[in-house]
């Protein structure tokens, strides 16, 4: 660097190099600790592979106090499927509505507000979510989802998803609060990606004729829609890995079953559910094995996402 | 910059006015006016849930906690879950010592990563994909850190492990990703020829950073950092594993089992008794106003900041 051209002298260049080396190592604290996750969770789950091999992650029997215990995967990879799956379905469309709406329709003074409606929802613990749901919502949707039960229940094919509620606490519950907790963080990311739609393009479709859903159609959305996969996908990851909300609100019972209203299980739920009694090395090491699932499951999404979020935006901020 | 920004037409024409003069079709505009009322509908969804969320926390908790006053912020937790109160200072305290240790690991190793990405490493390959990394890092499950510390921190010392300083340790790792984005985004905004200035006169690059850079971005590296603080208050699972379980007031985050407002508010959701869920709503309550405290104070530095910058 061009500080070299006054020549400090060898102890502040050594105190300067010091202080590089001090951030370097600031840096790669990430690195480690990703790299140390990895490496501990597998150590602890090898255990549970050892016993159960791969039959872990394909048989759907969990019964760990049997006689002959069997630790079971498959039912709460279902039921985390599936209550990402409903959150996703319902956040997604809220989310790019709320966006939209914040950068296309809204009058300026409108903005500040609504952005902040926006991030007082990520503000809420998840606890409190969760708390919420468990108290408050949970008993009230029993009577919808009789209702919903009553009409659809009979349909052929679909009438599978809508079967009887046993209680309020169902996969279509945690669903529910997991879309509500994800909506702030999909919403914040369309919101900077649709920003960078040139004003050129817009103003050219409505001097088009464009009506203004037409111009979000045919210039915001196509100049966008990287970056919202993006987003969407980051949402997916929270919702997999979103632990305390679901567990209070999901029923935890390990079912597989194509009837929404069912109480269900997740890999994060029964973690944290069973911890307290896990006492058996086998089941701690179950339950962990299970962290490694989903770690290598929101992994996967994340590195995903982050690329595509990474390269939509440069290249939009080429073209702008 | 905001200013040019402002007085560029940031409506488009009234779309409205459009319609009328160019007599685009019934139909086109009812297409317009349908999309526009759902995305309105979304808006009004989302406001309605916070609202409502936030009404019952407000007066659920707030019946317990007044009906409590003072003992609430003074007094340990009930034993039984069945009895009522009386306090919720062991949770108020373990979740205050906890965060702050938590603050003290992540905040200055965040600093450092950032000032590395941004001043040093820059585009080089290691910088990128410290980056890359760093926001995975941010979307690995906060349960996926509790249960790390557990096996690397925690199983080897047995129940000693199990203490504020270990749910500090999961909370830290959470909060690392999101300082060193949020203070590497600050330092972006510093201008150049401060830096430069600093060279000019003799200053080395780590004198630069210390003394021009990091106190120039520093109202936005503390609205980051507090936000990051908000966010690790209110995490439950990180602690399942690692902070053991406690109903009595321990400042001492190295010694003995501790307990937060968020493991409080989980414990008693799960309980039948009215008189646990009340205490729910009111550590809820308590957890939120808290929350809510640091996210204005973060807010009103970045409103500084960004006025200060244009």
């Amino acid at each position: 660097m061009a500080l070299t051209l006054t020549d400090l002298g060898g102890k502040k260049q050594a105190a300067d190099r010091a202080f590089r080396g001090l951030t370097l190592a600031g840096g790669a604290t990430i690195l480690l600790i990703l790299a140390l996750i990895a490496y501990t969770i597998t150590n602890k789950s090898s255990l549970i592979f050892r016993t159960e091999g791969l039959q872990f992650f394909t048989q759907k029997r969990w019964a760990p106090s049997a006689g002959k215990p069997v630790y079971g995967a498959l039912s709460f990879i279902f039921g985390t499927a599936v209550t990402a799956t409903i959150a996703i379905l319902l956040a997604v469309p809220i989310s790019l509505g709320l966006a939209l709406f914040t950068t296309q329709v809204a009058p300026k003074w409108l903005k500040r507000p609504l952005v902040a409606l926006t991030d007082m929802v990520a503000v809420v613990p998840s606890v409190v979510f969760g708390l919420w749901g468990i108290i408050f919502l949970a008993p009230k949707l029993v009577g919808f989802y009789e209702n919903m039960h009553n009409w659809f229940g009979s349909w052929p094919v679909i009438g599978n998803l809508f079967g009887r509620a046993s209680a309020g606490r169902t996969f279509m519950t945690a669903g529910l609060i997991l879309a509500v907790m994800i909506t702030p963080i999909i919403t914040a990311i369309a919101r900077e990606v649709i920003e960078t739609t040139p004003q050129t393009d817009r103003d050219g479709a409505l001097a088009l004729g464009a009506t203004r859903w037409e111009m979000i159609t045919g210039a915001v959305i196509p100049h966008s829609a990287g970056g919202m996969v993006g987003g969407v996908m980051l949402g997916l990851g929270r919702a997999m890995g979103e632990t305390i909300a679901a567990a209070l609100v999901i029923g935890s019972s390990p079912v597989i079953t194509a009837n929404l209203f069912s109480a269900g299980d997740s890999l994060p739920s029964v973690i944290a559910f069973q911890w307290g009694e896990a006492t058996s090395d086998e089941k701690r090491s179950a339950l962990i094995a299970m962290g490694l699932t989903l770690f290598v499951l929101t992994l996967v999404v994340n590195f995903a996402a982050t690329a595509i979020v990474g390269r939509a935006m440069r290249r939009m901020q080429g073209m702008s | 910059m905001t200013a040019v920004l402002e007085a560029a037409p940031e409506r488009d024409p009234s779309a409205e006015l459009l319609d009328e003069l160019s007599g685009v079709s019934g139909r086109r505009r009812l297409k317009n006016v349908v999309m526009t009322a759902l995305m309105g509908l979304s808006v009004a969804i989302i406001a309605v849930v916070l609202v409502l969320v936030l009404i019952t926390v407000i007066s659920k908790g707030w019946s317990i906690v007044s009906g409590q006053f003072p003992k609430w912020f003074t007094k340990d937790i009930q034993l039984s879950p069945r009895r009522p109160g009386p306090g919720m200072k062991a949770a108020i305290v373990g979740t205050i010592v906890v965060t702050a240790t938590a603050t003290l690991i992540a905040v200055p190793l965040g600093i450092a990563g950032a000032v590395y990405l941004n001043e040093y490493g820059k585009r080089n390959l290691f910088a990128r994909i410290l980056r890359f990394f760093t926001s995975v890092m941010a979307g690995v499950p906060s349960i996926i850190m509790g249960l790390f510390i557990y096996v690397f921190w925690v199983v080897p010392r047995g129940v000693a492990g199990l203490n504020g300083f270990s749910g500090a340790l999961a909370l830290a790792c959470l909060m690392l990703p999101i300082v060193v984005r949020s203070t590497e985004e600050m330092l972006k905004l510093v201008p150049q020829n401060l830096r430069d200035a600093s060279y000019a006169l003799g200053a080395n690059s780590s004198r630069t950073t210390l003394t021009v850079v990091i106190p120039k971005a520093a109202p936005g590296i503390i609205s980051g950092a507090l936000l990051a603080i908000a966010r690790a208050a209110g995490e439950t699972a990180p602690l399942i594993f690692t902070i053991g379980a406690s109903k009595r007031t321990n400042w001492n985050v190295l010694d003995g089992t501790n307990t937060s407002l968020s493991l409080q508010i989980y414990g008693n959701a799960k309980e039948s008794f009215v008189n646990a869920q009340e205490r729910a709503w009111g550590a809820a309550l308590t957890l939120i106003v808290l929350a809510v405290l640091f996210t204005i104070a973060a807010r009103l530095l970045s409103a500084r900041i960004t006025r200060s910058s244009s």
